[in-house]
């Protein structure tokens, strides 16, 4: 009963890259979340926190990483186990990516932190952090539930998700240019937002990787734009 | 175990059938999971389940021997016996989330409530990759190493804010198996934002107007005095002002209060074809004096869904109210109810369009914000407070909905709410 051993020590490898990465997603969400909330209340205490916090991820990265090749060296899996273990590589470089983003943004709460801005910004970032987490939510949880046919709904969130950023751009170079005193501080925002949308990509990337590996396709590519008004959608679907 | 689905069932099946051949242990190791939680604070849900869980208990002390019970196959049928009696259907008759799962960290088994918290959770699902909030995973990874944790309060952001206080314990032969049980804190949260929230929002948007006011009586009392003219106009002022605080508190106390229950009674069903029909009859005298006609088109879909009749009536009320007060000029507003194709179940989709200016293109992504306005002195002008739209999506998201807005200047806009379909038929009243 050799190969019982063989195969549960491989399932094992498996489970534990699994694991760690399930680590690292609720560990870059919540340093975004709690970015977004230093941000908001300008919390600087938090905002050092979550700078922190970040070496956390680029630890994980590398070891996810280490485990894959030597998983790959020992076992040569082939097939789902093969897109298993590749997935987990490219996953955990995009959620390390996401903690980049959010340390930054929380490192711009500290630079900002002296000087008061309108409060409908911090709802606009707020409402744009809303959506991305949602997202990178929405995509973690497909990873363990490995429900694929959630999957094709997120493309369109990604496009609200831009559209509110664009809103929040023009928003923010407005007050940049009716007050000069303004740009130092709008600057810093307008790279929060842009941190935030970029957040809403990654989990995007990530939803294209999961569908990979569950399904051996690529994602099918963009859906046909309806027309030309402008559209956007809020709440989220029902999970069932 | 391997990561494929496949391979999680089988193993599974195994486990939900030892759960099952444990019960009787189940049972009594639930109840004093029970005990724990409703010492730990007033639960008095527990309580009913304590109490319903020691009579379980006590019914199957006496269970007599199965050989006995094959001697005497009359009394057996008529007690319902420990082999009728089950702790899946024991929790799903709770209203508070319970799972079990295995030492390996997968789910066994999740009640009603666990499911409707957190969505499907089939058996094989790795608990550590649903629940990855570092406090939540370093709880569970003590249990599964075979330390009991202290409570702790699981926090769930999305979609809905829900807070959890969350107990664990070992049960069965063995203690191999785990059970969490949540208790939701949720409220008690959200009474505490609620006031936050309200202070704040209420402060921002009631000082202008109050600000106004208080100004015009000081006018009033010093320079125009007097001048029976000014004073007819001043007081005109303060009563449209006076007008705008008491709507804006009635908006901002009714978000509050949707805000505090986070999800709606999924057992009433509603006919929104109904609930638009008795919107645009309470509207058409408002439409008349805007100059506006209301069509409604159907084509005779199954609009039944699961939802708060008074709820929806808001949400229908708002967007066509909307439509009639800022798409005036388009003189028409139609009401679409077809059947939804964009989301992943089977929706309805209700379109409420005008014909109006529309709106620009970069405000759209953010007209469901509180207080956000597109053209404030239009808005002030149709006696709007900013949160209309904020209690449509509100109310939608609560119900797994989705508001979806198209708009092209000059040619009007359309607000689509989409609400997932229920089968039911809808309850009377």
């Amino acid at each position: 009963m050799n190969s019982v051993h063989i195969v549960s020590a491989f399932d094992g490898d498996l489970k534990s890259i699994a694991d760690q990465l399930g680590a690292m997603g609720g560990h870059a969400e919540r340093m975004v979340e709690q970015a977004v909330a230093a941000l908001v209340n300008s919390d600087a205490a938090l905002a050092r926190k979550v700078v922190e916090d970040d070496a956390f991820l680029d630890i994980a990265e590398r070891e996810i990483g280490d485990k894959a090749i030597l998983l790959i060296a020992k076992r040569q899996p082939l097939a789902a186990d093969l897109r298993e273990v590749i997935g987990a590589i490219r996953i955990s470089a995009d959620l390390e990516r996401v903690g980049d983003l959010g340390k930054n943004v929380a490192k711009r709460t500290v630079a900002i932190s002296g000087t008061s801005q309108p409060l409908s910004l911090f709802r606009g970032i707020e409402a744009l952090a809303e959506l991305a987490l949602t997202q990178l939510k929405d995509v973690l949880d497909v990873y363990a539930s490995r429900a694929v046919e959630r999957l094709g709904y997120m493309r369109n969130r990604d496009d609200q998700i831009d559209a509110m950023y664009t809103s929040l751009f023009r928003q923010l170079l407005t007050y940049m240019m009716e007050d000069q005193r303004n740009i130092a501080p709008c600057t810093h925002l307008l790279f929060c937002a842009k941190n935030i949308e970029r957040i809403g990509d990654h989990a995007t990337n990530i939803a294209e990787t999961i569908y990979y590996v569950l399904t051996g396709l690529q994602m099918p590519s963009e859906r046909p734009k309806d027309d030309k008004t402008h559209a956007v959608m809020v709440g989220t679907a029902r999970k069932d | 175990m391997h990561l494929a689905p496949g391979r999680y069932l089988g193993a599974a099946t195994m486990l939900s059938q030892r759960l099952r051949e444990r019960m009787g242990l189940l049972i009594a190791a639930i109840s004093a999971v029970m005990i724990v939680a409703a010492g730990a604070g007033k639960w008095p849900l527990l309580t009913i389940g304590l109490a319903v869980s020691v009579v379980l208990v006590a019914a199957l002390a006496p269970s007599p021997p199965a050989g006995e019970a094959i001697a005497s196959p009359g009394a057996a049928s008529e007690l319902p016996g420990p082999d009728h009696l089950s702790a899946a259907a024991f929790a799903a008759e709770l209203d508070d989330p319970i799972i079990f799962f295995d030492r390996s960290g997968f789910v066994l088994h999740a009640n009603r409530a666990a499911v409707d918290a957190f969505g499907a959770m089939r058996p094989g699902l790795s608990l550590l990759l649903r629940f990855r909030a570092p406090d939540m995973r370093a709880f569970i990874e003590q249990l599964i190493a075979g330390e009991s944790p202290a409570p702790i309060d699981f926090h769930e952001r999305l979609p809905v804010e829900r807070l959890f206080r969350l107990s664990a314990a070992a049960i069965g032969q063995g203690k191999d198996l785990l059970v969490l049980v949540f208790r939701d804190n949720s409220e008690a949260r959200r009474i505490d934002r609620m006031r936050a929230d309200f202070i704040a929002n209420a402060s921002h948007e009631l000082r202008t107007p109050l600000a106004s006011v208080a100004g015009f009586i000081d006018t009033l009392r010093g320079a125009a005095k007097d001048d029976p003219k000014a004073r007819d106009q001043f007081l005109e002022i303060m009563q449209s002002q006076t007008g705008r605080m008491a709507r804006l508190i009635d908006d901002l106390l009714s978000l509050s209060r949707l805000e505090m229950k986070p999800r709606v009674d999924a057992s009433s069903s509603v006919d929104v074809a109904d609930i638009v029909q008795n919107v645009v009859d309470t509207l058409t005298p408002l439409a008349k004096e805007n100059g506006v006609s209301i069509e409604i088109q159907s084509d005779e879909v199954q609009a039944v869904i699961a939802g708060d009749k008074d709820e929806l009536f808001q949400v229908f009320e708002n967007l066509v109210e909307n439509a009639c007060k800022y798409g005036r000029t388009g003189e028409r507003v139609v009401i679409q109810i077809v059947e939804g194709k964009s989301g992943p179940q089977p929706e309805v989709d209700v379109t409420v369009t005008d014909f109006g200016p529309g709106i620009p293109a970069e405000h759209i992504p953010r007209i469901t914000e509180r207080f956000y306005r597109v053209d404030p002195g239009s808005s002030r002008a149709q006696k709007g407070t900013g949160l209309g739209l904020a209690i449509v999506k509100h109310i939608l998201t609560r119900h797994g909905g989705r508001l979806t807005v198209k708009s092209e200047p000059g040619q009007g806009s359309s607000f689509t709410a989409s609400l997932p379909r229920s089968n039911a038929s809808p309850t009377a009243g």
